[in-house]
């Protein structure tokens, strides 16, 4: 269980904190039971596609364009949106957006809102900022309110108590929800919640969500979901207040055609979310009377403005890339420090820091490609990983500071001897002179490294280093070639 | 056809013999190799860990050196990943339409050691005898940037003698990724403890791969386990024929 809310600014480090999950072994059994299950559901569900490459392309090519023109339709969404009956609300940051969104629900005249699922209401810590107003936040997504009740934080992006087991859920229901005798089978667990829940349903009158896609054709909000708590959230109150990133924009209804594939094949492994519901502003008679949405920057302009990693921002948070991540697989979510954990958020947290924070994130990967190649809309977050490992060099080697930096003098160290094939040759030469010491026999008389000092160590931790050969490849072949001529 | 030879910086220093065996298997199939001497380093270690100004000169070094080259084999699949997927972008990165133009012109002629074999030459069978248990790691850049597919797999089952035994969870990767084995080792080790369990499973006595890197990571967990479980390169299992069947180091 994570300690206090997932905070990039004070998180320890990728290392220490991994370090620390993987000495659960009841964590990591359950991310790899649940990372193995959705992730075989979604082979079914991809390999059965003829088209999937063609429907990646096509997310991708929509996200891209979405995003070279995200002013146009951000606008165009504001404009039908507000002539649907909505209110369109701007906020630079999160403590903006958070301040909006409580003063809202104070207007709404409740002290209460109930919640579907938002990773964006997550990212800004929006249940604090209303607990600190004196409002109280239910969450209704299962998982989430399992999160909740349990005072824990959300490790995965889809599946956030993917980390718990059953019998861990029915632990924090029977002593949140006072239920002594409630059993573990997922009919209890479920009965529970729904009836936690219904009577919340029923008596809040606020309702706050987040959006998987914002319409700027129609001014329209989509949000899909498995549960029908969202649907719930949606249609009962009298007020409801969207919290979305501006990344959250596609330009047509038409391209739901192409999301609405890709996302629940990627993120559950279903052929199709069990609710998807669609709504434009307001209507007499029919669902809340007051819609607002909370449009929210948080640094997302910076993230547009960089070439290279501005294909971040094309996520569509289907949260395919933690369940194919090896790194993720043995550490969980609550490692990277932020709600948004794996290879998504090793890009996207960084970034949303404006890389003060988080810098280690970047390195929390093998580079292995697990990612790219499970990612529905293309994003190759390889790239972006050794874009954003480049600006962490920049930064540790700028200034005075910089000069003592043990890595970046070994690094380029490494690059003069790789720039001239004399002191290549040198160095291999020196490389075996130096290793000496270390080298130990073994039975069959080999030479064997079993201890390395300094940054190396990590290696030597579990691995043994074989001494260097005698001669290199280089010397044999121009022996050889001595030979022949 | 004459072959230029990249051995690549990490396999003349510690692999030699990978280097060895892949003269052997090109000659024997009647190829003339040829070594360009001014040949380092990709760049890859530098360009993954952020040193992007320090990996830019290794790129204007490798074009140098092979230039001129027919075809260029490479017994690295992650060096042959780096190249394709960084050098058309480094090289924009230089704004020097010359070395743009000699980099998309020498690319194309650039081969992963079994690709060569496989798609190049359109081979299979190469004549080589090894009887042993054999399992197959898929190493990740092989894998996904360079889409080799079954390519090493079908060489392999064309080898007189051999036992190959499918490796379980084979896309997975063993945890090695450069530096990530030195700044996340723990998460690091567990990876390579999953895979090392793995190779166990199949009984095989012998690991290969396309990739020296993934396999002294694998090798250096299998002898701290003391597994006797060894670590060959492709290129060292399609270079043992009857005549010269593959020979353990002597000490």
């Amino acid at each position: 269980m994570s300690e206090g809310p997932l905070d990039p600014t004070t998180a320890p480090t990728f290392p220490i904190a991994a370090r620390a999950a993987m000495g659960d072994a009841q964590l990591r059994n359950n991310v790899r039971h649940a990372t193995n299950v959705i992730q075989a559901k979604r082979a079914r569900v991809v390999d059965e596609m003829p088209d999937w490459q063609a429907l990646r392309e096509a997310g991708k090519q929509i996200r891209q364009h979405t995003m070279r023109h995200l002013d146009i339709y951000l606008e165009q969404f504001e404009a039908n949106c507000t002539r649907a009956g909505g209110v369109v609300h701007w906020a630079r940051n999160a403590a903006e957006a958070s301040r909006i969104v409580v003063d809202l629900v104070k207007q709404s005249g409740s002290d209460e809102v109930i919640k579907i699922k938002s990773m964006t209401t997550e990212e800004i810590q929006l249940n604090h900022a209303l607990e600190a107003a004196g409002i109280h936040p239910y969450e209704t997504d299962l998982a989430e309110l399992i999160i909740q009740l349990g005072n824990d934080q959300p490790s995965h992006i889809v599946v956030p108590a993917l980390h718990k087991n059953r019998q861990q859920i029915r632990e924090i229901f029977q002593r949140t929800m006072h239920l002594p005798q409630l059993g573990d089978q997922p009919q209890d667990l479920a009965d529970a919640a729904r009836i936690f829940l219904r009577e919340k349903f029923l008596r809040v009158k606020t309702g706050v969500s987040g959006a998987n896609f914002l319409i700027a054709e129609t001014g329209g909000v989509c949000i899909v979901e498995s549960e029908g708590n969202g649907r719930m959230c949606l249609t009962l109150p009298e007020t409801l207040i969207t919290v979305a990133g501006i990344d959250k924009v596609l330009p047509r209804f038409q391209d739901l055609e192409v999301m609405l594939q890709l996302l629940p094949r990627s993120a559950t492994g279903e052929r199709m979310n069990p609710y998807n519901s669609l709504w434009t502003g307001v209507h007499a008679n029919d669902g809340p009377r007051a819609f607002h949405v909370v449009l929210m920057d948080n640094a997302r302009s910076e993230i547009l403005a960089d070439e290279e990693s501005r294909q971040t921002l094309n996520c569509i948070r289907c949260g395919a890339c933690q369940n194919a991540c090896p790194v993720y697989r043995q550490t969980g979510g609550h490692a990277y420090g932020s709600v948004y954990a794996g290879p998504i958020g090793a890009i996207l947290t960084p970034q949303l820091q404006q890389m003060q924070h988080a810098q280690s994130l970047p390195y929390a990967s093998s580079l292995c490609g697990a990612c790219y190649e499970v990612c529905p809309v293309k994003i190759n977050i390889p790239e972006v990983l050794i874009h954003l490992r480049n600006q962490v060099v920049l930064q540790n080697t700028a200034g005075i500071a910089g000069l003592f930096d043990v890595e970046a003098a070994a690094m380029k160290a490494m690059a003069a001897i790789f720039r001239s094939e004399r002191r290549f040759k040198a160095a291999q030469r020196l490389g075996r002179i130096a290793e000496t010491p270390l080298v130990r026999r073994d039975q069959q008389g080999l030479g064997w490294i079993s201890w390395l000092p300094g940054i190396l160590g990590g290696w030597s931790q579990a691995r043994d280093l074989q001494q260097m050969p005698q001669q290199t490849f280089r010397d044999w072949w121009e022996k050889r070639s001595n030979h022949d001529n | 056809m004459r072959v230029s030879l990249f051995i690549t910086c990490y396999n003349d220093t510690l692999f030699p013999q990978t280097g060895r065996a892949v003269v052997r298997v090109l000659e024997r199939l009647g190829h003339t190799v040829d070594f360009p001497p001014g040949q380092t380093c990709c760049g890859q270690m530098h360009w993954n860990t952020g040193y992007q100004a320090e990996a830019l000169p290794l790129l204007q070094r490798f074009v140098d050196q092979f230039r001129a080259s027919e075809v260029v084999v490479v017994p690295s699949s992650s060096c042959v990943a780096m190249m394709r997927e960084h050098y058309p972008k480094m090289a924009a990165t230089l704004d020097d339409p010359r070395l743009t133009a000699d980099v998309e012109a020498l690319l194309p002629k650039v081969f992963e050691f079994s690709e060569f074999l496989t798609r190049r030459l359109g081979l299979e069978d190469v004549g080589a005898f090894y009887p042993h248990r054999v399992t197959y790691h898929a190493s990740c850049h092989g894998l996904r940037s360079l889409s080799l597919g079954d390519g090493p797999l079908r060489l392999l089952r064309a080898v007189r003698g051999i036992d190959l035994v499918e490796l379980e969870r084979v896309d997975q990767c063993c945890g090695f990724g450069g530096t990530f084995a030195i700044k996340n080792a723990d998460v690091s080790t567990a990876m390579l403890e999953e895979k090392i369990s793995a190779v166990l499973d199949t009984s095989a006595d012998t690991c290969t791969a396309c990739d020296n890197s993934c396999l002294m990571h694998l090798q250096g967990a299998l002898h701290r386990q003391r597994t006797g479980v060894k670590t060959l390169h492709l290129a060292e299992i399609l270079a043992s024929d009857e005549l010269s069947p593959y020979q353990d180091a002597a000490p």
